[in-house]
């Protein structure tokens, strides 16, 4: 199969799986974190159904030589636990917290509630951007002067 | 039902679940990749010019949308509840990006792909984006916003 297809098939199942579990709600997605409040357990069953395919599909990778629709494998490797990991995993669960969103459902809910969401989805691309060119920018003004 | 819980909702929740593990699968088999959103974002936009070929990252990203759309035209509709005010938004997308990109990874790539491979660096980010979410929606609680 085409790789292409390959990949539009997996982003419109975790699309689907998304919407299926009620994580495409930033509430329900806040309710989760809300340990004082109104706890909702939702999303610790999400994270259990998702990771079993996945476990068994670390053990079936070991014993393939290549993907089934690629050349190669093209995975991270670094195992190493640095300052950009931490601080951009804090700040990522900061704006989780405030929104109920992350990328993934953000961007599943443009084709449910596309006017909702589109003010995070633009703010989501911008912050990416600014991660991008900010220190650019910034070195191209401590040059300049 | 959860007994203490009447709006949980395990059962979907567990089956959406296997869906995305699944989508997940599909990708690290299939491709030999991880499905993690916010670098396929950034790699479709050309945010970020390594990782993933573009049309593989735009495919990815437009399955996304397509899939929830799917399921609410089938369900007859997905719920969804979103802030009144617009500032949570985009505050919340703005660290949300920014994070997601000096962390090199969300709750797709760290969460459900690097955990469930005991990827030390995945299990740190995971158990930090989770502390510092319970800790936000905490103090929110604390400052009357919710």
């Amino acid at each position: 199969m085409k790789p292409i297809v390959v990949s539009l098939v997996s982003g419109a199942l975790f699309g689907a799986g998304l919407a299926f579990s009620g994580m495409a709600d930033p509430a329900r997605v806040q309710g989760f974190l809300d340990l004082f409040g109104n706890w909702d357990p939702t999303l610790a069953f999400v994270m259990g159904g998702a990771l079993i395919p996945m476990a068994i599909a670390w053990i079936i990778k070991g014993k393939l030589h290549a993907p089934l629709a690629a050349p190669v494998f093209d995975l991270p490797t670094s195992t190493k636990l640095d300052r950009p990991l931490a601080l951009g995993s804090l700040l990522f669960g900061l704006g989780w917290g405030i929104s109920g969103l992350c990328p993934g459902p953000a961007l599943a809910d443009l084709g449910v509630v596309p006017l909702a969401v589109m003010p995070f989805v633009v703010a989501m691309f911008t912050g990416m951007a600014l991660h991008r060119f900010l220190p650019q920018l910034t070195q191209q003004k401590g040059a300049s002067q | 039902m959860i007994p203490g819980f009447p709006h949980a909702m395990p059962i979907e929740g567990f089956i959406g679940g296997l869906l995305i593990g699944l989508a997940a699968a599909i990708m690290l088999l299939g491709l030999g990749r991880i499905a993690g959103v916010s670098g396929l974002a950034a790699r479709a936009t050309g945010i970020a010019d390594t990782g993933a070929p573009r049309g593989i990252a735009l495919a990815f990203v437009i399955g996304l949308p397509l899939g929830a759309f799917l399921i609410a035209t089938l369900a007859g509709g997905v719920t969804t509840k979103f802030p009144v005010s617009i500032w949570p938004l985009i505050i919340g997308g703005l660290l949300v990006g920014f994070g997601t990109r000096l962390g090199s990874g969300c709750t797709s790539g760290h969460g459900v792909c690097g955990m469930s491979r005991l990827s030390p660096r995945s299990l740190v980010a995971t158990a930090l984006f989770m502390a510092s979410g319970f800790a936000t929606v905490a103090l929110l609680r604390l400052g009357g916003f919710l």
